[in-house]
């Protein structure tokens, strides 16, 4: 009686595991099934190029723009916006955080006000942070920093609250001092919750890249795509939106290495 | 509370049954719980959950805990963990009053505590390596326990890698490795199969013997109780109170086949007519 599965029984089970031949090739089939979409409409004659470029009007862009080095500059100049905003969040987010959701005392200091201000729009800011940091990089950083700390903050805190308390009472029945606590057990427990963290914010830092170049830059990713509106160059912010997401996607593939690499024994 | 001789249930040929007062040979109580209480205070309202109990563990004993569940039975090796305080009355270790942990009294906790991003060697090294011990030093206990405890294959293990019962191997390896002066042990195999929990119960008994620490352990499985401990104390369910201390009149080396001897049947009988009436009470 003892009968093999069918394939269409895995597939419409529940969490069942399928072929890695099969989920590749349904992946692939997803962007065949956009780009066609995408190529019928524009070679078809559906919509008017001025609206949507075809795929080769991308294509033409991205070589337009990568061989008179523009593309790169404003590639480089996004990138550090991005990087150096998310890195001064973290940097100070991680500890802070670890720190909001272990004692209740700084958890009562920053929660309510952490709380109100992370649900501010980061776009109704950026006017006020034109006005006191001016229209350079600073300003652009300020965004994403203002798009992401309090959402880090929140989220480390809840990793560090999650790190069960009897793993701290195990140490101290060993000896660990409340510093040797913090440090050799809260901390390394937190460690994969706070790369996770980390890699999901980051996603959102790219989201606020935009928003920061949009209103106030003369470089950047946000910045050619606001400019080609102006000139009417769809394609060129087709480009943009093309190149943003593929850093996007490079950043977080660098952040699941990280996790594999330094939280070995959490997968 | 009362403390039971069991001589007329046993056979006569077997004398060996004692109490806590005529206890022969037991050197000075080391660990003294006097008049503990313990209420929970959860919005507002007070729960009691260790009612005045005293117990006085001498040295190198094995001291057995069992009770219904719910019973403060973790709450009370918690307090002599000294990971929460008594609402009232005194815990002491020797001459000292348990104030806060301390490595002096290790734990082998209910759930799992092994730290998952160290390896067996080095969850084992842990305390060791708080009190700055060196290296070279370390790698020697580390070792005798790993050996001990049946672990010296998989000293390079993560936790993740092994079974429940492993863990609580290793767990047992990391409290012992400190060298405390008590072990405390919250049903460390209450998770396991009746399988592994036998096995591991072999193991306790052997390690026991080689080390003869003195032993606070809880457990609601009557059978380890008898099995492994020298006197047993019996709780009442919540709050608790100890009902009744009894020694137990099995000689050691224990081993798995006394469970069917004619004072291991006894024993279990007067604990199981004890709990038994707790049970009852407790359900009205
Ligand atoms: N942190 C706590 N806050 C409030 N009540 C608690 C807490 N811990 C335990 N209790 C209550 O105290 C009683 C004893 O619990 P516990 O010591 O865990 O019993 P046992 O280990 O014998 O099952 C239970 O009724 C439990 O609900
Ligand atoms: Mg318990």
């Amino acid at each position: 009686m003892a009968r093999k599965r069918s394939l269409i029984d895995a597939c419409l089970t529940p969490k069942s595991e399928v072929p890695a031949g099969l989920r590749y090739a349904v992946s692939t089939l997803t962007w065949l099934v956009v780009i066609g979409l995408w190529s019928l409409a524009t070679y078809g004659g559906f919509m008017k190029d001025i609206f949507l470029p075809s795929p080769s009007a991308v294509i033409g862009a991205f070589f337009r723009l990568f061989e008179d080095g523009t593309l790169q500059q404003h590639i480089w100049a996004s990138l550090q916006v991005v990087v150096i905003g998310f890195l001064i969040s973290s940097l100070i987010a991680v500890p802070l955080g670890l720190l909001m959701g272990t004692f209740r005392v700084v958890q009562a200091g920053l929660e309510p006000l952490v709380n109100f201000i992370r649900y501010l729009p980061v776009t109704s800011f950026v006017p006020l942070f034109i006005l006191w940091i001016g229209i350079g990089i600073e300003q652009r950083i300020m965004v994403i920093f203002f798009g992401t700390f309090f959402q880090q903050l929140v989220m480390i805190a809840d990793v560090s609250r999650g790190v069960s308390k009897d793993l701290l009472n195990a140490s101290y029945t060993l000896g660990a001092s409340r510093r040797d606590a913090l440090l050799h057990v809260l901390t390394p427990a937190a460690l994969p919750g706070i790369v996770d963290t980390l890699r999901i914010t980051m996603g959102w830092a790219w989201t606020y890249l935009v928003v920061a170049e949009l209103v106030a830059a003369s470089s950047g990713l946000g910045y050619i795509s606001m400019k080609a509106m102006r000139g009417f160059q769809v394609d060129v912010i087709f480009l943009a939106i093309a190149v943003i997401g593929l850093l996007g996607l490079f950043t977080d593939t660098v952040f699941r290495l990280v996790r594999l690499r330094l939280v070995p024994w959490a997968n | 509370m009362s403390v039971v001789q069991l001589q007329r249930e046993t056979s006569p040929a077997n004398a060996g049954i004692g109490s806590a007062t005529s206890g022969a040979g037991a050197t000075e109580p080391r660990l003294r719980i006097k008049d503990v209480r313990l209420e929970y205070s959860t919005r507002g309202k007070n729960v009691v959950a260790i009612d005045n109990i005293s117990i006085d563990v001498p040295d190198n004993q094995f001291a057995v805990i069992v009770g219904p569940s719910g019973c403060g039975k973790s709450s009370l090796l918690y307090l002599v963990a000294g990971l929460a305080e008594p609402t009232s009355g005194e815990i002491l270790l020797g001459d000292e009053e348990v104030d806060g942990p301390g490595p002096d009294r290790g734990m082998v906790f209910q759930s799992y505590t092994l730290f998952p991003w160290l390896t067996v060697r080095e969850n084992v090294e842990f305390g060791l390596k708080r009190r700055r011990m060196p290296a070279k030093q370390r790698e020697e206990i580390v070792n005798r326990y790993l050996n001990e405890t049946g672990l010296a294959a998989f000293h390079d293990a993560y936790p993740k890698q092994l079974s429940g019962g492993m863990m609580q191997r290793v767990a047992i390896a990391r409290a012992l490795a400190n060298d405390p002066k008590i072990l405390l042990m919250d049903e460390p195999f209450g998770a396991l199969d009746s399988q592994t929990r036998n096995s591991m119960q072999k193991l306790l008994l052997r390690v026991w013997e080689e080390n003869r620490k003195t032993v606070l352990f809880v457990t609601h499985d009557i059978d380890e109780a008898i099995l492994l401990g020298d006197r047993i104390y019996v709780m009442t369910a919540r709050p608790g109170r100890l009902k009744e201390e009894i020694i137990v009149p099995i000689p050691r080396p224990r081993s798995m086949d006394m469970v069917m001897d004619a004072e291991f049947i006894a024993v279990k009988r007067r604990i199981l007519d004890l709990l038994k009436n707790e049970i009852k009470d407790d359900e009205h």
